[in-house]
């Protein structure tokens, strides 16, 4: 332990500006991939739902795909192969698709069921009263299926945030890449693993905030149900 | 005088299961129409259909003269988009057997929401418009608040005034007091005999047989996806001409 602290001591004003920077990357990159996977899985979702099997299969293909390879396949295509075939990335925006892309599957499935949990008189009131299908969906189905949809979403946020360590063997300088590079540059192989508790608190203060958020969720759609 | 209502040799499956074996009905505009029938005797099946939230495997419906959930092209009949259809149901109110609410809704909201969104009127002329209703059923007072506040029969005369707000040509009622605890028919049962009373053409599918006797102008019995009889109440109830009416009532009036 004390060599850690000297070695602490020494390296401190080199370590923690190059993790919060990493943390921004990771936030910067979390955030992109929850943008890109809500709106596709949204998209993906109502393909689902879709009574026409042209619009239905695809999206069921999409979603068996996504989640049966894993991420870190699906990001290595995107930044190595499709720059053989002269479509380049960089790593950063290599990340944000990759995790998009691979979020969508899992955010359509969680918008499917929150909107399949609502009851089916919900939609027959609806266009009962002259509603078309998309506006009941809109006024009446949505606004209810949101509540049910918000605590899932925010524990797939959580699994986004720890997700983002996987794109640092695409060298993004996310957390993970920085405190590799960090305990090469420096030679502090003997303390890798303080080094690597630290990256895990960095992690823990994104992670943290948004379970307790998702805990509220939880608790204010059984208040409503 | 023209029928408000025409169904004409209406059939529908689902799958190799006939629901509804070739019906056909005229209702007068302001007549009462009440259906009964033992549970599978496909009403709720044909009621469901004359707003086409089922889609009738054949035959045909008219409101007004207009076809209802399809038109005709060349001599064809096709289904009508999504926005014709809609107009057409917005023209026929139904009061559904427990009452669909929108519970992220008030009250108020309940009822407004189509006037806002379907007929696209302004906020405060569309809560003006809800207000009026639910007065009318007695329930101005409970405006603001949700669906979950609010009794059985509370929430089915919210549901009522939330389509009479659309002042539709035509009310279907799906066994409107069947879901609700004994003491609160009767507060149901007031409302939809105001409406009678105003002249609005109704269709109602019922077990209240008394009720049904009171305010019908015809009772029509289906079995099996046929109508078996049909006739003014006080034939049908006390002098059914067909043994299966005649078994029908005898199990509901020894209940």
């Amino acid at each position: 332990m004390p060599e850690f602290w000297i070695k602490m001591w020494e390296w401190w004003p080199e370590i923690f500006p190059v993790l919060l920077r990493a943390t921004a990357m990771t936030v910067q990159v979390m955030i992109g991939a929850l943008i890109v996977a809500l709106i596709l899985g949204m998209a993906v979702a109502l393909m689902r739902i879709s009574t026409f099997k042209l619009l239905r299969y695809p999206a069921l293909f999409y979603t068996d795909v996504m989640r049966g390879t894993p991420a870190l396949v699906q990001i290595f295509i995107i930044y190595f192969g499709l720059s053989d075939l002269g479509i380049e990335f960089d790593p950063v925006s290599a990340a944000i698709i990759g995790l998009g892309m691979n979020g969508a599957a899992y955010v359509g499935e969680i918008y499917r069921a929150g909107i399949e949990a609502i009851h089916r008189g919900q939609v027959e009131a609806a266009l009962s009263l002259g509603m078309t299908p998309v506006r009941a969906m809109r006024y009446i189905i949505l606004p209810q299926a949101l509540r049910l949809m918000l605590p899932p979403l925010c524990n797939y946020a959580i699994l986004l945030v720890k997700d983002t360590a996987i794109i640092s063997t695409i060298a993004a300088p996310e957390i993970m890449f920085e405190a590799r590079r960090l305990v090469q540059a420096t030679f502090m192989y003997s303390i890798s693993g303080q080094i690597y508790l630290i990256c895990a608190g960095f992690y823990l203060a994104l992670t943290l905030p948004l379970s307790q958020v998702a805990k509220r969720l939880e608790k204010a759609k059984e208040r409503w149900r | 005088m023209k029928p408000l209502l025409r169904i004409v040799d209406l059939h529908k499956s689902f799958g190799t299961l006939e629901v509804l074996a070739g019906i056909s009905i005229d209702v007068a505009r302001g007549e009462k129409l009440s259906i009964i029938g033992p549970s599978g005797s496909g009403k709720t099946t044909l009621l469901r259909c004359i707003n086409y939230l089922e889609k009738p495997t054949a035959g045909h419906i008219y409101v007004d003269d207009k076809l209802i959930g399809e038109k005709q092209v060349n001599g064809k009949f096709v289904h009508l988009s999504d926005r014709e259809l809609a107009k057409e149901r917005a023209e026929i109110g139904f009061v559904f057997q427990r009452f669909n609410l929108f519970p992220h809704l008030t009250a108020l909201d309940n009822v407004s929401v189509a006037p806002r969104r379907v007929l696209g009127l302004e906020k405060r002329d569309a809560e003006e418009r809800a207000l009026a209703m639910l007065e009318k059923v007695g329930l101005a007072h409970k405006a603001g608040e949700y669906p979950e506040r609010l009794s059985g029969g509370q929430q089915q005369r919210v549901a009522i005034a939330r389509v009479l707000v659309m002042q539709p040509k035509l009310i279907l009622l799906d066994e409107a007091t069947s879901a609700l605890d004994p003491e609160l028919i009767g507060e149901v049962l007031k409302v939809i005999r105001e409406l009678a009373e105003e002249g609005r053409t109704m269709i109602m599918v019922t077990h209240e047989i008394p009720f049904a006797e009171e305010i019908s102008d015809r009772v029509i019995f289906m079995d099996d996806g046929k109508i078996v009889e049909e006739g003014p109440p006080h034939e049908i109830f006390s002098n059914p001409t067909h043994e299966r009416t005649r078994v029908f009532l005898r199990q509901i009036i020894d209940r």
